[in-house]
């Protein structure tokens, strides 16, 4: 069923972890900007949105987070139970759910910085 | 009737005589090929400053309850055998002496992550399939045998044998195993004791073999699933670091070692 071998994933799990690690400090510097309170204000996040390198920024640590969560997730559930069908269920699953929550943020993203919200 | 031997008959009762002290022995009893019943039976054993888990095993056999099964054979941490659970941690039980134990009662229980043959015995058959699977011997295309002169060595430096040396004290006595908390997790799992085998040949300069090793370890039940609990480590009679080459196997595959 594995298209990559366990240690190509594992590299990648590292470097989403790395990755997204470094943008949330970015993305909790920001905060920084201003008085806390007022960053997280409405007007003031919708802003953030709207501009193209802070929902570049999102939108890459959305893809980070998820591929890192969903790999970790795969892994414990692997842990758990074993069998060909049981772990072709839970690749498969996982990356489901993966492309699944990438694209509802993606979508959130976009239709925020588009001013469709 | 079997008579004893007069010497081994006389040094039995010496020690029976000779003892002050005692201990409570709590042997986990089972047999799952008649039932799943399992239960603990006590016997109280005379110990001496110098008397092992296996000894007073022995003794239980030997004068209480000839139907204790143990697995045991070289009685000096050599062979592997003897492996169990003593006061709650994996040990081998000719390895571990009662009075270092510091306690009145000594349960003593097989092996956890192996199937339990009968009482203290288990079954290797899984930890054996993983060891041979990492392909524990030395690989080359040519031989130490040579045609014209006959034998031949391949030699190694002092310094290239430090590098897996520790890793060749491994006695398979299956503790390493027991302790993995990976291995009551996952059922196929490689486990410590193959992982530190497939460093220890990865390691070895006169081996060739490390790409095909790499291969059998990097699958979804290899060695990524260790969580470093270093358990392992911890329990290896022979002072082997079973974590430690899991780490540095890791550094092949991550490509920051050659």
């Amino acid at each position: 069923m594995m298209v990559l071998r366990e240690s190509i994933i594992m590299k990648i799990h590292y470097g989403t972890a790395i990755g997204a690690l470094s943008l949330t400090v970015v993305h909790i510097l920001m905060r920084l900007t201003q008085d806390f309170h007022e960053s997280l204000a409405y007007e003031n996040v919708i802003a953030n949105y709207e501009s193209v390198g802070y929902a570049l920024l999102l939108e890459l640590l959305l893809i980070l987070i998820s591929v890192h969560g969903f790999n970790g997730l795969r892994v414990i559930l692997l842990e758990m139970n074993q069998g060909p069908t049981y772990e072709k269920a839970v690749t498969i699953g996982c990356l489901a759910a993966m492309a699944g929550l990438i694209a509802y943020g993606s979508r959130t993203i976009i239709m925020t910085s588009m001013g469709m919200v | 009737m079997a008579t004893l031997h007069p010497k081994l008959s006389e040094e039995r009762s010496q020690t029976v005589v000779s003892s002050t002290k005692s201990v409570k022995l709590k042997i986990k009893r089972s047999n799952p090929n008649v039932n799943s019943e399992e239960r603990f039976d006590d016997y109280v054993v005379p110990i001496e400053k110098w008397t092992t888990v296996l000894d007073a095993l022995l003794d239980v056999k030997s004068h209480l309850d000839h139907s204790v099964g143990i697995r045991y054979s070289c009685r000096q941490a050599s062979c592997g055998s003897c492996g169990m659970k003593i006061n709650g941690k994996p040990a081998l039980a000719c390895f571990t002496k009662i009075s270092e134990l510091d306690s009145d009662t000594v349960t003593v229980e097989p092996m956890d992550n192996f199937p339990v043959v009968r009482d203290l015995v288990v079954g290797f058959e899984r930890m054996i399939n993983n060891h041979k699977k990492v392909m524990p011997y030395v690989i080359r295309d040519d031989s130490e045998i040579d045609p014209e002169s006959g034998m031949r060595e391949f030699l190694q430096s002092p310094e290239n044998v430090e590098k897996y040396i520790q890793f060749s004290s491994c006695i398979k006595c299956g503790l390493c195993n027991s302790a993995c908390p990976t291995m009551a997790m996952d059922t196929s799992f490689v486990g410590p004791q193959a992982l530190a085998q497939a460093y220890r040949y990865i390691a070895d300069d006169r081996d060739k073999g490390k790409n095909k090793r790499l291969k059998v370890i990097d699958e979804s039940h290899g060695i990524w699933r260790c969580h470093f609990a270093g358990s392992c480590s911890q329990v290896c009679p022979k002072g082997v670091d079973p974590a430690m080459g899991i780490q540095l196997l890791r550094g092949y595959l991550l490509g920051i070692r050659d």
